[in-house]
């Protein structure tokens, strides 16, 4: 059984290499490889963001005593590829006074920053682009590249509400980068490793939220809220907060580049869910516990690809949960939050952690 | 929120960021503009600039009959549209002294109270919705829809009712009304609770609100804040209690007083006042007496001449209609004292030194209707 290609995706990707390494010269070979990952991904990326954007609306208007979307194809599935043909047709409304280099750059910064980060994600064994020794490090790096994106947008709109909004998701982004970091290096210390796939590994008997005693699970909760807040969503929408700011720093935008914005929340979204669920549980890692050896088998018998969704679901589906529940905070709060109690809570559960990891009373 | 003491240095001093909420802007709910002059996120002070709505009804109301003014008292405050045609019709019968029905009344008491009610409610929705809460707003909505389904009924209209003429109702109420009424009070005696655990026990709610916007009593009495905002403050202006109208003579209910005075004691002041709404109506309405839906009146009516006032109270205060009259039968002059004027006057002064997001915060406590400021 686990000799299938969809419990162990390392064997049909080396056919593939090996395939193309014995049809065409290296260079070639190499650029096709390239070529076929960039399609995957371009598909992927698509088709995630479509998915999550009808989610999201179908989700939200359970929590509201609304139908959502319900028109366009069976359940309204067809309605946000309605809607982005609309916006790939839509014009784009040139801005006189705006700095108009600055102002069609940003968009792309900000879609290529989410873009890259997906690469280092590992969705089963063996399906991933890139296997860094750094996979960690390398996301956090990329994913923090959208902030100069959202700050070019906001000051090169010419706009005050674009301008306060960007500066507000700045200072936001800056701030809790901190707390995401000291959480994920919570795992880091449990598992002595910088690499997505070996961090995977390393739960294959039972996920860090449950061997790493409570700072593990207290480390999950702080990189809950700290990734909402970098991801400008939820109760921490400052930055586009529409009854204060219009809509932010994408106030001037409009067309294929709003889109742009728009789907970049949502698979900033997707990735910080992924990041969630590969640190913390157990990535693509069936469920297990220790003694009840029919239950693991059983559990073997879903392909990692479906652990992995269905893990990364139920934490997109936490974060719309809270976001269509609470109130925004204030900025002054936020930040607030984030120095004088998340990052204290997270200094010493690093501490801890250390420690725990030190004297081996992990599990 | 802190006072600015500092004084300013280098470029602010010269040159002031200001950015303008409005005409169109998500949180003034209509066209009321604000220049606000901010320092950082802080508001330095702030402008309201107004007239974007402003339809002349005061002086349309100067060619029109005194039942015709009742449809334009609709357009002023439209979420207290019923207790605006009261006013006029309060003014008419007590000049032409004509005895009013028991039953009319009644009726528009109880009809008085649902319209608060429903006022409170989509006032409810719009304060989650302005400070982050998209929920509350479909909330509030879909309990706002049974009351306007009982206007429909027995009304005609959802929103601008025009259901009262001068020396009655315009039509008997619908059979439905009273086992309708009494379905509505049950089923939302049990949502209102949840209106306070969705958003008043929130954290992060409480913090947008507690001790932002801070109104002082001295204050509320100088600038005339009536309604639920003045008494937030511990301001008692509680018309229906001081010059009672109508049936209110006939019920027992609490005028709703705290003393905090920011947007959280504003808001606590609404939701309570929705469980006051919700007794009154329950005293009321088993009891409506038979009777005559409206009075014997003369075709045309004409008041003697003379200057004449009333006071209502409306969702958001104090409504007063002051009338002259040269014995024609339109009248000479109206003058309204709309409640939301007065309430936003004192928006510049609280909103000193608050942040952007808090000023949203206190302009959703104080329920601005804007047509009734531009009238």
């Amino acid at each position: 059984m686990k000799d299938l290609w969809i419990y162990d995706f390392t064997s049909l990707t080396a056919a593939i290499e090996s395939w193309l390494e014995s049809t065409f010269p290296p260079f070639w070979a190499v650029t096709f490889e390239m070529v076929i990952i960039g399609l995957a991904f371009l598909l992927f990326y698509a088709l995630t963001g479509l998915i999550l954007v009808y989610a999201e609306r179908r989700i939200c208007a359970f929590m509201q005593n609304r139908l959502g979307p319900n028109r366009v194809g069976p359940w309204g599935v067809f309605q946000t590829i309605a809607d982005f043909i609309k916006l790939l047709m839509k014009e784009l409304v040139r801005i006189k006074e705006a700095d108009k280099f600055l102002f069609n750059l940003a968009p792309f910064i900000v879609i290529i920053a989410s873009f890259m980060a997906i690469a280092a994600i590992p969705f089963a064994k063996g399906l991933h682009a890139i296997d860094f020794n750094i996979g960690i490090f390398y996301i956090m790096a990329v994913s923090a590249m959208g902030v100069v994106g959202i700050l070019l947008a906001g000051w090169s709109s010419n706009n005050k509400y674009s301008l306060i909004g960007a500066i507000r998701s700045g200072a936001q982004i800056v701030s809790y980068e901190l707390s995401v970091g000291l959480a994920l290096l919570s795992v880091v210390i449990f598992s002595g490793t910088l690499q997505l796939s070996e961090i995977v590994e390393s739960q294959a008997d039972a996920w860090w939220i449950f061997k790493g005693h409570i700072p593990a699970i207290i480390a999950f909760v702080v990189f809950l809220i700290a990734a909402t807040a970098e991801t400008n969503r939820g109760p921490f929408d400052l930055a586009e907060a529409e009854s204060e700011l219009t809509a932010g720093y994408h106030t001037e935008y409009s067309g294929i580049k709003f889109a742009f914005f728009f789907l970049a929340e949502y698979m900033n979204m997707f990735i910080v869910a992924s990041i969630a669920v590969t640190v913390f549980l157990g990535g693509w890692m069936p469920l297990h516990f220790w003694g009840f050896e029919s239950f693991n088998h059983i559990m073997d018998f879903i392909p990692p690809v479906i652990w992995y969704l269905g893990k990364t679901a139920f934490v997109i589906f936490l974060m719309m949960w809270f976001k269509w529940t609470f109130p925004r905070l204030r900025i002054d709060q936020l930040l607030t939050l984030e120095w004088k109690y998340l990052l204290p809570i997270n200094l010493v559960n690093t501490v801890i952690i250390a420690f725990l990891t030190m004297m081996k009373w992990h599990f | 929120m802190e006072e600015i003491t500092k004084p300013l240095t280098g470029l602010e001093k010269e040159e002031e960021y200001f950015i303008n909420m409005g005409p169109q802007h998500p949180s003034t709910h209509g066209v009321l503009r604000l220049v606000v002059s901010l320092q950082g996120e802080i508001v330095k002070h702030l402008d309201p600039h107004l007239g974007y709505i402003h339809r002349g009804i005061e002086k349309m109301c100067e060619k029109d009959t005194y039942a015709q003014i009742i449809h334009l008292t609709d357009r002023l405050d439209y979420l207290s549209a019923h207790m605006n045609n009261e006013a006029i019709c309060l003014i008419v019968e007590d000049v032409l002294e004509v005895e009013v029905p028991e039953r009319v009344k009644y009726i528009r008491t109880i009809m008085a109270e649902l319209q608060r009610l429903n006022s409170h409610q989509l006032w409810w929705a719009c304060m989650g919705m302005d400070l982050g809460a998209l929920t509350t707003f479909f909330y509030g909505l879909r309990d706002r829809e049974h009351i306007l389904d009982i206007f429909e009924e027995t009304c005609g209209g959802r929103l601008l009712l025009s259901y009262n003429t001068p020396g009655g109702v315009m039509y008997d109420l619908h059979p439905n009304f009273q086992q309708k009424v009494k379905d509505f009070i049950k089923y939302f005696r049990k949502k209102l609770p949840e209106y306070d655990r969705l958003l008043t026990g929130n954290v992060i709610f409480q913090n947008r609100t507690k001790g932002i916007g801070i109104l002082s009593k001295e204050d509320a009495i100088n600038y005339g804040i009536t309604g639920p905002s003045g008494r937030g403050s511990g301001f008692s202006c509680d018309i229906r209690k001081k010059y009672p109208y109508s049936a209110y003579p006939y019920v027992k209910f609490n005028e709703i007083l705290r003393e905090e005075g920011d947007s959280l004691s504003r808001y606590k002041v609404r939701i309570d006042e929705m469980w006051e709404s919700m007794n009154i109506i329950e005293q009321l309405i088993d009891n409506i007496p038979e009777g005559p839906h409206t009075a014997k009146m003369k075709p045309v009516l004409k008041l003697p001449a003379g200057e004449y006032f009333q006071r209502v109270e409306t969702s958001r205060g104090e409504l007063g209609v002051y009338i002259i009259s040269d014995g024609a039968k339109t009248p000479y002059r109206v003058k309204f004292r709309s409640p939301n004027m007065c309430n936003l006057s004192v928006l510049d002064h609280i909103s000193r030194g608050a942040k952007i997001a808090d000023l949203v915060a206190i302009g959703a406590s104080f329920d601005f209707v804007i047509p009734d400021i531009d009238r």
